[in-house]
């Protein structure tokens, strides 16, 4: 089926729109690719601490050119800063953080999301020569609570939140939530439930972009990264008029 | 007297046999050994297996490696980006690639320094990393056995270090290096400094000199920029 181009969040609006869901005080781990941008978008007056692989927790934003310090260095390998309060520590404490259900979110990105929470994100055949799962799997087993931060479909406009997810598994029944470039859905025991729709997008269009059902919510999210009331109350929620923080 | 201090590279890596299993420290080149590495080459110890979290991408030394044939089997996370010399061995069979989550790649290590065999953990149960493992239930959830990773060699970067092996690490070059420091038969320790015994506040050393058997000091570079 063809469906019409809709107007949809940029990556950075879909950053802001996550990080504002971001409870004050939660431990959070950022995959590569889109995570990334998270950090730019967190609310002031909330602390959130984020953790990388490699043995940090309380990293901070992107050094600038001249004060850059090259050993310091987060998952992705860029060059990073370390915010006061930030601690290093070495791999296996590191995993120990990640597997043993100490974060409250890590937030991957990923190229399918499965009705049931199963999640694909690290190789896209299962013929993948040189896959690299890197700490994935770990993150994905590990965490609270995990998120999907990723466009709603392919480039070629193939759905991306599917019923059984085609690409292999990074774990199975995991996800959450997903934030998506046309709406946030909740993962549910009877599937995806939509909870925000992007200005101007109506569920059935939403709904001809997706392969798995969704349904409408039933009733307003439970847990504290719920949005405020005034916010569920609209059905059609929409402002992304978010001021990145720097 | 213990005095773990060795005069050079070439007698940090003395002994080295055919066959070895390495831990390579490091996360991409910081913490990586490059002047370990270097001496590792010029041994040429052959059918090595390293375990890495990176295939070498950006570092100045574990493509050369790669490069002489003598690595028969690669042990990491993630391979990508992929350096040529690798990727040439690779795709014409000489060189085996096994893919292991991060996590089960640090625990297992640390397993084998801890003398734990096997351990279970939830990370790629249901997946492809995880097909054909032995599983088992603990409280209504499926976990995986790992085994131990035991080495016979680590290759590990210090920041600072005293005469019994005592060591303390810089920034993010942190990473595997402690966990490899106590899993492997022979520790092989690269530092930038070598300080008097009493210097280093034991209150800070993160690694304490008996998992450590050689410490070289060598005026090794800050890694680049990234």
């Amino acid at each position: 089926m063809s469906a019409t181009p809709l107007k949809h969040l940029s990556r950075e609006e879909m950053a802001a729109r996550l990080a504002r869901d971001i409870p004050d005080g939660w431990y959070v781990n950022l995959g590569l690719g889109l995570p990334t941008l998270i950090p730019n978008y967190i609310p002031e007056g909330r602390e959130v601490v984020f953790h990388s692989e490699n043995g940090i927790l309380g990293m901070g934003p992107e050094p600038s050119k001249h004060a850059i310090d090259t050993w310091l260095i987060n998952a992705t390998k860029q060059n990073i800063t370390l915010v006061p309060g930030a601690s290093i520590f070495h791999h296996a404490d590191s995993f120990a953080i990640i597997r043993g259900g100490h974060l409250d979110l890590c937030v991957l990105g990923a190229y399918e999301v499965a009705e049931n929470g199963d999640i694909a994100n690290w190789a896209t055949s299962a013929n993948d020569t040189l896959p690299g799962v890197g700490g994935a799997m770990d993150l994905a087993a590990g965490s609270r609570q995990l998120w999907a931060l990723m466009e709603h479909t392919t480039k070629d406009g193939r759905a991306r939140l599917v019923q059984r997810c085609n690409y292999p598994l990074t774990a199975s029944g995991v996800v959450k939530r997903v934030y998506t470039n046309l709406a946030v859905l909740e993962i549910t025991p009877r599937g995806f439930e939509v909870l925000d729709i992007a200005p101007g997008i109506t569920f059935d269009a939403l709904q001809a972009r997706t392969d798995a059902r969704l349904h409408v919510q039933a009733k307003p999210a439970a847990r504290g990264a719920a949005p405020k009331k005034e916010e569920r109350a609209q059905p059609n929620w929409n402002p992304l008029s978010i001021v990145p923080k720097r | 007297m213990i005095d773990k201090r060795v005069k050079s590279v070439g007698e940090a890596l003395a002994g080295i046999k055919d066959g070895s299993v390495v831990l390579l420290g490091g996360f991409g080149v910081v913490g990586q050994p490059q002047e370990l590495l270097e001496g590792l080459i010029e041994t040429g110890a052959r059918d090595l297996t390293i375990v890495s979290n990176n295939a070498g991408f950006g570092s100045p030394m574990l493509p050369k490696l790669f490069g002489t044939g003598n690595v028969s089997r690669l042990i990491c996370s993630f391979p990508r980006p992929t350096p040529p010399e690798f990727e040439e061995l690779f795709k014409r069979g000489r060189i085996k690639l096994e893919v292991v989550p991060q996590g089960t790649i640090a625990e297992r290590i640390r397993a084998a320094a801890s003398g734990i065999p096997a351990f279970y953990t939830a990370t790629s149960v249901g997946t492809k990393l995880g097909d054909g493992k032995e599983t088992r239930e603990f409280d209504g959830r499926t976990y995986v056995m790992e085994h131990a990773l035991n080495a016979d060699v680590a290759l590990i970067q210090a920041w600072k270090a005293d005469r019994w092996g005592n060591l303390t690490y810089r920034g993010a070059g942190r990473n595997f290096n402690p966990v490899m420091a106590q899993a492997a038969e022979l520790t092989i320790v690269q530092t930038r400094h070598i300080v008097e015994l009493g210097e280093l506040d034991p209150e800070t050393i993160v690694t304490p000199g008996i998992f450590v058997d050689r410490v070289v000091q060598v005026d090794s570079a800050d890694p680049p920029p990234a």
